[in-house]
């Protein structure tokens, strides 16, 4: 199968950090890939770049065959995204957030009424369609966010820690309902984790980076025979050590919002 | 275009919404009308003035617009800080679209503000020269409305987080309107205090509107119009410079 995300030589800096260095990797149309890392050693600055948020330094994409530096608009309609930490409008109920990313999308209006509806029940929140996102638990915030993601059928999901604070109950059902959407749709699925038995349960292929730079790449058990380990959180361990990295994950955000505030825009 | 009107009706939602946010706002201005204009009244009368309430409540009117348009314009940082920005700049439309929606939502909104401080003030005993000036007055107030949700968003659009705020309340906010001659004639003034407020916009809405409401002007209103428009759409382009190239 072609890839459907190409990534070569990949560099970001801000000021004198490299936060992604020489990154190079690529995705299979229809896979499910899994991008696992410590705290800061550059998974969300990859997603930024990967979807128009952030301009790299150096290096080429290709996301479903376009440059996101050239054609930001044609990628941004290939993808969608559940970003690390929530991005809904509080103030609006579920659908009407659902009908704002609709029409930014562009979806007609004839197919958007109807998709809405099939989403919120796939999701489990066609009840609470009127109800304002501020009254939402964390679950269902995630699960709404999903439902969003997929309004406007993209050809690529990424998501971005989307099991981050949520119960088991909710990991398993959101997880099973992700492997669903991409045996049944085909949608590529680009996920990060920080649970290493979701990571290896899910994805075909895995790739581990810290500090910047990819440290290895494989299917789950291909970096467990590499590593000579039994699981993949011990391959994790043993390929990016057990110091503790939020340290200077937090540094970095701090420099890049300096760097941000000072410069103006950051290029 | 659909992308304009899902992000105005969005600033207009939440503005109706938010009742306490609607009568916090209506506070302030009451109080300055209330305190200042029957306070200073009589003083005012005694110079040879005329009626004070008469003369700041176009003052008042242009005050509560200006405050709720770069608030509104600054709600970008909030949304920045609640996450909901990134959900517009992945979005596939152009930034322009989104920031021209979002402007045009802040601007309807502080009108009906300063319509709503209007109706306050005509409640308060203020009587416009001709019913029939309210028109213009109106798309006066839409005017100044858009120019300082446009200066908002470009003021938002380089601030990271709500720390930027106090500078912004007492740096920009609080000058333009304190040196806009909202709260006294800008005629007879220092040489000084004229000269700065020439540089204010807000002197030019204030004055259009004291034109249209009560009949007495500083300015031409040609000039008072020129600037607003002019300026509106300096702060336009600006606002969509600094947005575009805003990175999340």
């Amino acid at each position: 199968m072609a890839n459907i995300i190409e990534v070569r030589n990949l560099t970001k800096t801000f000021g004198d950090i490299a936060a992604v260095k020489d990154v190079s990797f690529s995705v299979e149309e229809g896979g499910i890939f899994a991008f696992l890392g410590p705290n800061g050693a550059g998974k969300s600055t990859t997603i930024k770049m990967l979807t128009t948020l952030l301009r790299p330094s150096s290096g080429t994409m290709r996301i479903a065959g376009r440059d996101p530096v050239m054609d930001p608009d044609l990628v941004r309609h290939s993808f969608g995204i559940v970003f690390q930490d929530p991005s809904l409008d509080e103030d609006l109920t579920a659908v009407e957030n659902l009908e704002l990313h609709g029409v930014l999308y562009n979806v007609p209006r004839a197919t958007l009424a109807t998709r809405i509806e099939e989403l919120l029940a796939l999701v489990e929140l066609s009840d609470r369609r009127n109800d304002f996102v501020r009254d939402f638990s964390g679950g269902m915030k995630r699960r709404l966010e999903i439902a969003r993601g997929l309004l406007h059928h993209p050809k690529i999901i990424f998501l971005d820690e989307p099991t981050l604070g949520l119960d088991p109950q909710t990991r398993n059902h959101l997880w099973s309902y992700v492997q669903k959407l991409n045996a049944n749709e085909g949608i590529t699925v680009f996920l990060t984790t920080h649970y290493m038995e979701e990571a290896e349960r899910i994805a075909r292929h895995i790739a581990i980076i810290d500090n910047g730079v990819i440290v290895a790449q494989g299917t789950g058990e291909a970096l467990r025979k590499q590593t000579g380990t039994a699981t993949l959180e011990e391959a994790f361990l043993a390929l990016t050590g057990s110091s503790i990295r939020d340290e200077g994950g937090s540094r970095l955000e701090t420099m890049r919002s300096h760097h941000q505030v000072w410069s103006g825009s950051r290029r | 275009m659909k992308a304009v009107y899902i992000m105005w009706l969005r600033e207009v939602k939440r503005f109706i919404r938010s009742k306490s946010r609607i009568m916090g706002s209506l506070g302030q201005p009451v109080l300055f009308l209330i305190a200042l204009g029957y306070g200073l009244g009589p003083v005012f009368e005694k110079a040879g003035q005329g009626n004070y309430l008469e003369f700041i409540a176009p003052g008042i009117i242009g005050m509560s617009i200006i405050f709720t348009a770069i608030f509104n314009g600054m709600q970008v940082i909030w949304d920045r800080q609640f996450g909901f920005l990134k959900e517009t700049m992945v979005a596939p439309v152009s930034r322009l679209s989104i920031m021209f929606g979002r402007t045009l939502g802040g601007a309807s909104v502080a009108s009906i503000q300063g319509l709503l401080v209007l109706a306050i003030a005509i409640v308060a005993g203020f009587r416009p020269v001709s019913w029939f000036g309210i028109l213009p007055a109106l798309l006066i107030m839409l005017l100044i409305a858009l120019l300082f949700s446009a200066l908002g968003i470009a003021v938002a659009s380089k601030l990271k987080d709500m720390q930027g705020f106090q500078l912004i309340m007492n740096f920009l906010v609080m000058p333009l309107f304190f040196l806009s001659g909202a709260l006294f004639p800008l005629a007879n003034v220092p040489p000084a205090l004229l000269w700065v407020a020439r540089f204010d916009p807000l002197s030019y809405g204030v004055d259009a509107l004291r034109y249209l409401l009560i009949g007495t002007g500083t300015f031409p209103l040609a000039l008072d119009i020129g600037v607003l428009v002019g300026v509106s759409a300096l702060f336009l382009a600006l606002g969509s410079h600094f947005f575009s190239k805003m990175e999340v």
